[in-house]
């Protein structure tokens, strides 16, 4: 299959588009690991994929650990709703995102790369080994790369078998050990004991691809960008009600507001803000910026115009988090199921007082006592739209 | 001695490939899964004794993953997103009416030919070019109502052509 048929829509001017990545892998040759980690850690880069961890203090903690081998892992198992970002990143930048791998093995101190490829993404994979191809031909990943010696790293691609929890980084090296995808306990991080054991660094396919381009253009271009919290660009994978869907940058701080003019839904009545496990924001707050310290993301923008029902919304992404909950938890596992049906009850019955009281405790329960992150966030997007959306429900019988 | 199934051939050469170790057991049963259509309880009892994991360990992963079945599915599988970008789109209904009709199957039954399963998957990252399908690894986008009738036929031609059902 041609990779470029699904190829999509590009909103504006990709930094991604003007960079090289064998620029910044040569320049990291000649970098020592101290002052390839202090490059990265100026920029400010932090993870891409959603939990926003700053990438030079990863980098310096997996750096410090003294075991071996230790592995690189790129997590492309991009399954929240709504993103895409990185089918476009895997399509037409796959050598910055190698190149930024070679580069954190450099770093930490290791010479293999796993990039962890989800199922629904198998179409990639082709592709994928192509460029990892022409790149070992090129003498820019394998053995001695670009000539030194002292830099050997290799990818290899594991594919992934169809679950949204493997996007959980420590369920996703679950997944490469062999087992099924479910969340380890934190402590110890992926950076201490990772994947068989080992030192593990895992970041998000965006969040390597940032790498070569940081290092060519300096930690100045890159934190002159976005805010003080948040440097930097990013992308956006911005469904639904919209004229232009696709895949847009900007620069982190950017209004609600001035996306949605871009994408042509000036005339939104809500907006889910990262996928199924973010917020839903109503129209009265789309002057809020997208940034770690106000509207987090890992880019999933999902635009809804003035009909859609938001409780139905709310019971297809409920539908969602009972179908990936990986079960191992109780909270995640029944909280979903019974919150899907309890939205379902109240799309036809409405919602009195003391149900909702008990929902809102369920949804705490959810919060507070899941295991990982997907039973932590599963509510969320239920809450948000019942805190703006309530009203819509049907009058509740007496 | 006794003669070796040809299944059992199959494995101890996917062994051979990715280890015979417990890092070896996804991408073994994703081969499996894909030549066979789906993991029968004697490849997983092969499969458990060749790499030395668990029998309820080997379960436990393939009945984990949505891409693997332990049950037998039809030569192309059909995996029609569900999640929300895709499902408020207005061609959506349609596309899934004429899905329906067009093969005479609910979500999660097989064709009668044994050609195709049916099922419904979460986000499969598409959401801009909604509806969208996978059949198998290939990817399906913009769907309506006729243009499901044509990939279908397509499909069935493929088959048709391999002789691996009476000619469409």
């Amino acid at each position: 299959m041609d990779v470029k048929t699904v190829h999509g829509f590009v909103g504006n001017e990709l930094s991604f588009a003007g960079a090289s990545a064998d620029a910044g892998l040569k320049l990291a040759e000649t970098m020592d690991a101290d002052a390839l980690i202090a490059k990265v850690s100026a920029s400010g880069l932090r993870g891409r994929g959603g939990a926003g961890f700053p990438m030079g203090m990863k980098w310096k903690f997996a750096r410090a650990e003294t075991r071996d081998p230790k592995y690189i892992i790129c997590n492309a198992d991009e399954g929240e709703p709504g993103t895409f970002k990185d089918r476009l990143i895997l399509t037409d930048f796959a050598d910055l995102v190698f190149a930024g791998m070679a580069i954190a093995g450099k770093a930490v101190g290791a010479e293999k790369g796993i990039l962890y490829l989800r199922a629904e993404y198998a179409w990639l994979r082709a592709h994928l080994e192509e460029v990892l191809e022409r790149r070992r031909k090129a003498g820019l990943l394998g053995g001695a790369i670009l000539g030194n010696k002292a830099f050997s790293f290799d990818i290899e691609i594991r594919m992934g078998a169809g679950a949204y929890i493997c996007g959980e980084e420590s369920a996703l090296i679950e997944s490469l050990e062999g087992k099924r995808g479910e969340a380890r306990n934190r402590m110890p991080f992926p950076v201490q004991s990772g994947y068989l054991g080992l030192p593990t660094v895992v970041n998000n396919v965006e969040t390597f691809a940032w790498v070569p381009c940081i290092l060519e253009k300096g930690p100045e271009w890159f934190s002159s960008m976005g805010t003080e919290k948040s440097p930097g660009a990013r992308l956006f994978s911005v469904s639904g009600d919209c004229k232009r869907p696709g895949i847009y940058e900007y620069p982190f701080g950017v209004s609600l507001r001035q996306l949605l003019k871009d994408v042509g839904a000036e005339n939104a009545k809500a907006v889910q803000v990262g996928g199924a496990s973010g917020v839903c924001v109503p129209a009265a707050q789309f002057d809020r910026k997208l940034a770690f310290e106000d509207l987090a993301t890992g880019g999933s923008i999902i635009v809804f115009g003035q009909e859609r029902d938001m409780f139905a919304v709310a019971e297809n992404f409920q539908h969602f988090f009972a179908e990936e909950s990986c079960g191992q938890c109780v909270p995640c596992r029944i909280g979903n199921v019974r919150l899907h049906e309890a939205i379902g009850r109240m799309r036809q019955n409405g919602l009195d007082a003391k149900t909702e009281q008990t929902l809102r405790q369920l949804a705490t329960t959810m919060q507070t006592a899941s295991k990982c992150g997907l039973g932590q966030s599963s509510p969320n997007a239920f809450l948000s739209i019942l805190d703006s959306f309530a009203g819509e429900l049907p009058a509740g019988k007496a | 001695m006794d003669a070796q199934s040809p299944l059992q051939s199959e494995i101890e050469q996917l062994a051979g490939t990715h280890g015979r170790n417990r890092t070896a057991l996804m991408p073994v049963l994703q081969e499996l899964n894909r030549s066979h259509s789906y993991l029968s309880e004697e490849a997983m009892l092969l499969v458990s004794k060749e790499l030395s994991v668990p029998r309820s360990e080997v379960y436990g992963v393939a009945t984990f993953y949505s891409f693997f079945s332990v049950e037998p599915r039809g030569k192309y599988v059909i995996r029609l997103c569900r999640t929300i970008s895709c499902a408020i789109t207005g061609k959506y209904h349609p596309a899934v009416a004429s899905l329906l009709a067009e093969l005479g199957i609910a979500f999660g039954e097989t064709t009668q030919d044994g050609l195709f399963t049916l099922e419904q998957t979460s986000c499969i990252g598409l959401c801009d070019q909604g509806p969208a399908m996978l059949v198998n690894d290939d990817v399906h986008v913009k769907l309506t109502e006729e243009s499901v009738r044509t990939i279908l036929k397509d499909y069935r031609r493929k088959a048709a052509s391999e002789g691996l059902v009476k000619s469409a």
